[in-house]
C-alpha cells in the first residue's frame, strides 16, 4: 500500500487546528472547575477537572472516567495485516488472539523506539493500533509489499477509560450484559444506540478497568449512559494528573516523559533501544524480520546498550521529580523520569533512567538529589534510593475473574 | 583485474581504439592512445594545451583511483588501514607540490565546461570532453560537479594505460566469452536463462534463491550483481529490510538518460573526413560544449534532445560475424533520452529515432539508404530487458551524492546488506559502472576477508 503525497496530507488534517476538542469536550467542560487544560497530541485535555486527590481516589475507590480520544488511532486491515504488524512491531502479532489486546512498541532501523502503544486485534485481519504520536507516513512506508489498508481514525473514534473497582459494576448497571466475562486484555462488542461500543478490559492504572471505543457520533450518549449507571456506584471524570499517579504506581511508562521517542529526540544520545527502557521482554527474535531487529541484536552482542530503566524506592516522602541520581553521592548516573508519593503503597516511588552499568551490574549505592522548594527557598536533600521491581502496586482485583462487583 | 581473472593480456593487445570528435566541415579531431596521448587534426598549440590539461587531469584521477579499489571508509567506522590509506593519498598528492594539491581541491567538484574553457580553444575537443564527462549521467557540462564523470573515465585503465578506450580482439562478445572461460576454469558453474524470482531468508540470513521456474537453490553466501534496488526490494520477502532503508532505496536516483541505437546496414557507412580503416574507433558527435549543454536542457523537463549527442561504434568491423560480408552493424549511445519522457515513449520513440538518424546523416550523408533494420532502446526498454530499475546503465546516477560511502546508499556502502550472507557487487556499488570489474573485485575481497574472519572466530 503506497499513497501519494497529496493523499497522505489529506489523510491527516489534524494540524490545521491548534488544539482540537475531543468528542467529549461538552461534558468535560461542563464538569470542569479548574480550567486547567493542556495540549495532548493536539487536543485540549484536562490536567484536572476538580480536586486532584478526589480524582486519584476515584480511580482507586470507585470509578474514574478518563477521556482517551486524543490518543492516536490507526485501523489496519487486510490479508497482510498480521505480517505487516509483525514487521512493524517488536512483539509477535501471530500470537495475539482475536479479540485480544497487547502492549507493544516499534522501532526504526537503528532499533530506536519510535513509540509504544496497544494493539487491538478486532478480527482475523483487522487491528487498531493506539499510540502517543502520529505515524501515518512511517506506517505507510513500512507497508510496502503487504496487502494491507491503513487508515488514520484518531478523529473518527471516541475513547473513554473507565477505571476503578466499581467499573465492572457500572458497565453491568449500564446494561452491557456479559461484560463481566471479559478477561484482562480481552475485547468484546456491545450494542449502543444502534451502533457498537468496543469494550476491552485494559487500562493505564493497574486497577480493574475497561476502555470503551465508539464512533464519534455516539460519544456523548455513551458518556451519559455511563454516568447515569454510575450515579450510585461512584463515578467521576478525571484529568491527567490523577491518571499519572495511578500509572506510576502501576509502573507503566509514558512516551516523551519516561523516554523520548526517536522522531522527537533532537539529541542523538536521547534515543533509546527497547532494552534501554525496559521493553526487552517484548522482543520476539523467532519471528521474521521486524524494524530494528538487527540493530537490537547487534547492540546486545556488542554490549553497546547504554541505558536502563528501573523502578526506585526513595527514603522520605518528597517525590524526587526529575532529580539527578548519583552513585555514592558523587558520580552522576541518571535521572528520575517520574516520581510520586504513592498513596496506595505508602512509599516514595519513582521511575528512573540510569546509565549502565548502574542499574544493571551495579545496583547499590544510589542516591537522589532533591531540591525541595519551600516558599522561595530550596531545601537540598540527598536521599538513598533502592532499585525495586515494577509494578510498585499490584491489585488482585485487576486480574480477578470474574471481576468483583464492588 | 586481467591477471586476477586469468583473462590473458593478449585479449586486449592492439585493441586500443582512437576517438574521433567529428566535425562535418573541419573533419575530426583524433585522440590516440590513453585518452589523447597524441592528437591528430588539431593545431600544435591546441595539442600542447590539451596535453597540459590531460596531464593535470590524469594526476588528479590517479589520486582518486586509490579510493576506487577499496571499500569506502565510513565515518565512525574508520579503521587503521583506512586512516593509513587516507594519509598516503594526502602525502601522494603533496609529493607533487602544493600547487597540485590546491588545484586538486579547486577542481574536484568543478564543471567540465569551465575546465574546457580554462585549457582549450578547439570546440571539437571541448565538446568531446563535455560529452565524455556527462555520458550516462543526468548532468550537463555546466552543471556543478560534472567534471567528476571525466575523472571517473580517466581512472579506468587497460594494460596499465590510463583512460584508454579498448575493444577486445573480436569485439565485446569475446570479453564475455573470456570471462565465462575464466570462471569455469576457476570452478564456477554458470546457469544461463535462470532468472531469480525470490531470495530465501531465514531469521535475517539469506539461505538461497527460488528461480522463476520454481527450482530452489541453497547457498551459504550470495552475491548479487543485479541492481541493488531490485535485489533488496523485489527479490527479498516484504519486510526483510527495515523501513528506513527501504525509504532510502526509493530515493536512489536511477533514471537513465541514454538511449542505445542499433542499425543493421547493407554496407559500411562513410563518415565525412574519416577513412574506412579509421572507422574502427569511437566516433563522437558533440560539436561543442554548447551543443552538449543545449542537448541536456530539454532532458531536465522531460523531453529528449532535439540535437542529440552520441558515441558511435561499428562493432562488425572488429567482429565480422555480426554482419554478412559487406554489410555493417552500427551501435550508438545517444544522449539525452530521459526515462520519464513527458509525451511518453510510445509516440516519442519514433520521433526520437528520426531525430537521431537525421543527426547522423549530417556526418554520414548516405547512411539512411543503407539501413536494413533499426532498433532504438530507450531507458524504459533497457529497464525491461535488463531488469534495471529506471534503465540506468550505472545502476544509479554517478554523481557526487551517490558515490563512495553513499553508493548505492549509506547503509549499503560496504557491499554488505542487512541480510546476513547477502552481498551486493553491481555497478550500483562503489565505485560504480563502466566495464571495470572493480565493484565485483572489491566485493569479492570483502567477502573473502569476512569469511576468513568468521572462520577464525
Amino acid at each position: 500500500m503506497t499513497l501519494d503525497l497529496a493523499t497522505r496530507k489529506a489523510a491527516q488534517p489534524h494540524f490545521h487546528t491548534l488544539l482540537l476538542e475531543s468528542p467529549f469536550h461538552a461534558r468535560l467542560a461542563a464538569l470542569d472547575k479548574t480550567n486547567d487544560w493542556y495540549g495532548w497530541a493536539g487536543h485540549k485535555a484536562p490536567h484536572a477537572l476538580d480536586d486532584e486527590e478526589l480524582e486519584y481516589f476515584a480511580i482507586r475507590s470507585t470509578a474514574a472516567v478518563f477521556d482517551i480520544s486524543p490518543m492516536t488511532k490507526y485501523r489496519i486491515t487486510g490479508p497482510g495485516a498480521v505480517a505487516f504488524l509483525d514487521r512493524l512491531t517488536v512483539r509477535n502479532v501471530a500470537k495475539l488472539g482475536i479479540n485480544r489486546v497487547h502492549y507493544t512498541a516499534w522501532c526504526d532501523d537503528h532499533g530506536h523506539v519510535l513509540d509504544d502503544g496497544t494493539l487491538f486485534r478486532l478480527g482475523e485481519s483487522e487491528f487498531r493500533l493506539c499510540c502517543q504520536e502520529r505515524h501515518l507516513p512511517w506506517l505507510l512506508d513500512s507497508a510496502e509489499g503487504f496487502a494491507v489498508d491503513i487508515r488514520e481514525e484518531t478523529g473518527d473514534v471516541a475513547g473513554l477509560a473507565l477505571q476503578g473497582p466499581t467499573s465492572c459494576a457500572i458497565l453491568k448497571e449500564a446494561g452491557f450484559a456479559g461484560v463481566e466475562a471479559l478477561k484482562p486484555f480481552q475485547i468484546g462488542g456491545f450494542a449502543h444506540e444502534g451502533g457498537t461500543v468496543t469494550i476491552s478490559r485494559t487500562g493505564f492504572t493497574g486497577d480493574l478497568g475497561y476502555e470503551l471505543f465508539v464512533p464519534r457520533a455516539l460519544a456523548l450518549s455513551l458518556w451519559d449512559r455511563l454516568f447515569a449507571a454510575g450515579r450510585l456506584l461512584g463515578i467521576r471524570a478525571i484529568g491527567y494528573t490523577a491518571l499519572n499517579r495511578a500509572r506510576i504506581e502501576a509502573g507503566f511508562i509514558v512516551a516523551n516523559a519516561d523516554f523520548i521517542t526517536a522522531e522527537t529526540a533532537l539529541r542523538g544520545n536521547r534515543l533509546r533501544l527497547p532494552d534501554e527502557i525496559g521493553l526487552d521482554w517484548m522482543i520476539d527474535l523467532e519471528k521474521p524480520n521486524f524494524n530494528g531487529r538487527r540493530a537490537i541484536l547487534a547492540a546486545r552482542a556488542g554490549k553497546t546498550l547504554r541505558h536502563i530503566l528501573v523502578g526506585l524506592e526513595i527514603e522520605g516522602n518528597v517525590p524526587p521529580e526529575h532529580s539527578l541520581i548519583y552513585h555514592n553521592k558523587r558520580r552522576e548516573v541518571g535521572i528520575v523520569t517520574a516520581a510520586i508519593w504513592s498513596p496506595l503503597a505508602k512509599r516514595n516511588i519513582a521511575i528512573a533512567s540510569l546509565e549502565r552499568p548502574y542499574g544493571d551490574r551495579i545496583q547499590d549505592g544510589l542516591w537522589v538529589e532533591i531540591y525541595a522548594l519551600r516558599e522561595l527557598q530550596y531545601q537540598k536533600l540527598m536521599k538513598r534510593a533502592r532499585i525495586v521491581p515494577r509494578p510498585f502496586v499490584t491489585l488482585a482485583r485487576r486480574s480477578a475473574n470474574p471481576p468483583g462487583l464492588f | 583485474m586481467i591477471s586476477g581473472l586469468k583473462l590473458g593480456r593478449t585479449l586486449f593487445e592492439g585493441g586500443g581504439v582512437p576517438t574521433r570528435a567529428l566535425d562535418a566541415e573541419r573533419g575530426p579531431a583524433v585522440l590516440h592512445g590513453g585518452y589523447g596521448e597524441t592528437l591528430e587534426g588539431v593545431s600544435e598549440t591546441e595539442a600542447a594545451a590539451f596535453a597540459a590539461m590531460r596531464k593535470k587531469l590524469m594526476l588528479q584521477a590517479g589520486v582518486l583511483k586509490s579510493f576506487l579499489t577499496r571499500k569506502p571508509p565510513r565515518p565512525g567506522d574508520i579503521g587503521l588501514g583506512d586512516a593509513f590509506q587516507l594519509g598516503l593519498t594526502g602525502l601522494g598528492l603533496l609529493r607533487h607540490g602544493r600547487q597540485e594539491a590546491r588545484d586538486f581541491a579547486r577542481m574536484l567538484l568543478m564543471n567540465v565546461a569551465d575546465i574546457a574553457d580554462e585549457y582549450l580553444t578547439d570546440d571539437r575537443l571541448k565538446g568531446l570532453i563535455a560529452f565524455d564527462a556527462t555520458l550516462g549521467i543526468h548532468l550537463g557540462p555546466r552543471s556543478p560537479t560534472s567534471l567528476l564523470g571525466l575523472f571517473y573515465r580517466l581512472t579506468g585503465e587497460v594494460l596499465g594505460q590510463a583512460g584508454g578506450q579498448y575493444l577486445p580482439k573480436g569485439g565485446m562478445g569475446t570479453l564475455a566469452r573470456a570471462l565465462e572461460t575464466a570462471a569455469i576454469a576457476a570452478g564456477a558453474r554458470l546457469r544461463l536463462s535462470s532468472p531469480v524470482a525470490q531470495i530465501l531468508t531465514e531469521k535475517g540470513s539469506a539461505i538461497g534463491v527460488v528461480l522463476k521456474n520454481g527450482e530452489e537453490l541453497r547457498a551459504t553466501e550470495m552475491v548479487s550483481a543485479i541492481h541493488p534496488v531490485t535485489t533488496l526490494q523485489t527479490f527479498l520477502p516484504a519486510g526483510e529490510i527495515d523501513t528506513g532503508l527501504s525509504r532510502s532505496l526509493r530515493h536512489i536516483r536511477s533514471k537513465g538518460n541514454v538511449a542505445k541505437l542499433h542499425l543493421a546496414l547493407d554496407r559500411v557507412p562513410v563518415f565525412t573526413g574519416v577513412s574506412l580503416k579509421d572507422q574502427r574507433g569511437r566516433l563522437v558527435i558533440a560539436p561543442s560544449v554548447n551543443h552538449v549543454e543545449n542537448a541536456f536542457n530539454p532532458a531536465k523537463y522531460g523531453a529528449f534532445s532535439a540535437d542529440p549527442m552520441m558515441e558511435i561504434t561499428l562493432p562488425s568491423m572488429g567482429d565480422p560475424s555480426l554482419a554478412p560480408p559487406g554489410a555493417c552493424v552500427l551501435s550508438a549511445l545517444v544522449q539525452y533520452a530521459p526515462y520519464d519522457l513527458k509525451e511518453g515513449w510510445e509516440s516519442g520513440k519514433p520521433r526520437f529515432l528520426e531525430t537521431i538518424l537525421s543527426t547522423i546523416e549530417r556526418y554520414a550523408p548516405d547512411i539512411r539508404n543503407s539501413i536494413v533494420a533499426a532498433e532504438l532502446l530507450v531507458p524504459p526498454d533497457i529497464e525491461a530487458r535488463y531488469r534495471l530499475p529506471g534503465g540506468h546503465w550505472h545502476h544509479g546516477e554517478l554523481q557526487a551524492d551517490q558515490l563512495l560511502i553513499n553508493r548505492p546508499t549509506f547503509a549499503l556502502s560496504g557491499y554488505e546488506t542487512p541480510v546476513q550472507d547477502l552481498y551486493l557487487c553491481s555497478a550500483g556499488s562503489h565505485p560504480g559502472g563502466g566495464l571495470s570489474g572493480v565493484p565485483g573485485m572489491n566485493a569479492a575481497r570483502h567477502i573473502i576477508a569476512a569469511s576468513k574472519a568468521r572462520s577464525r572466530r
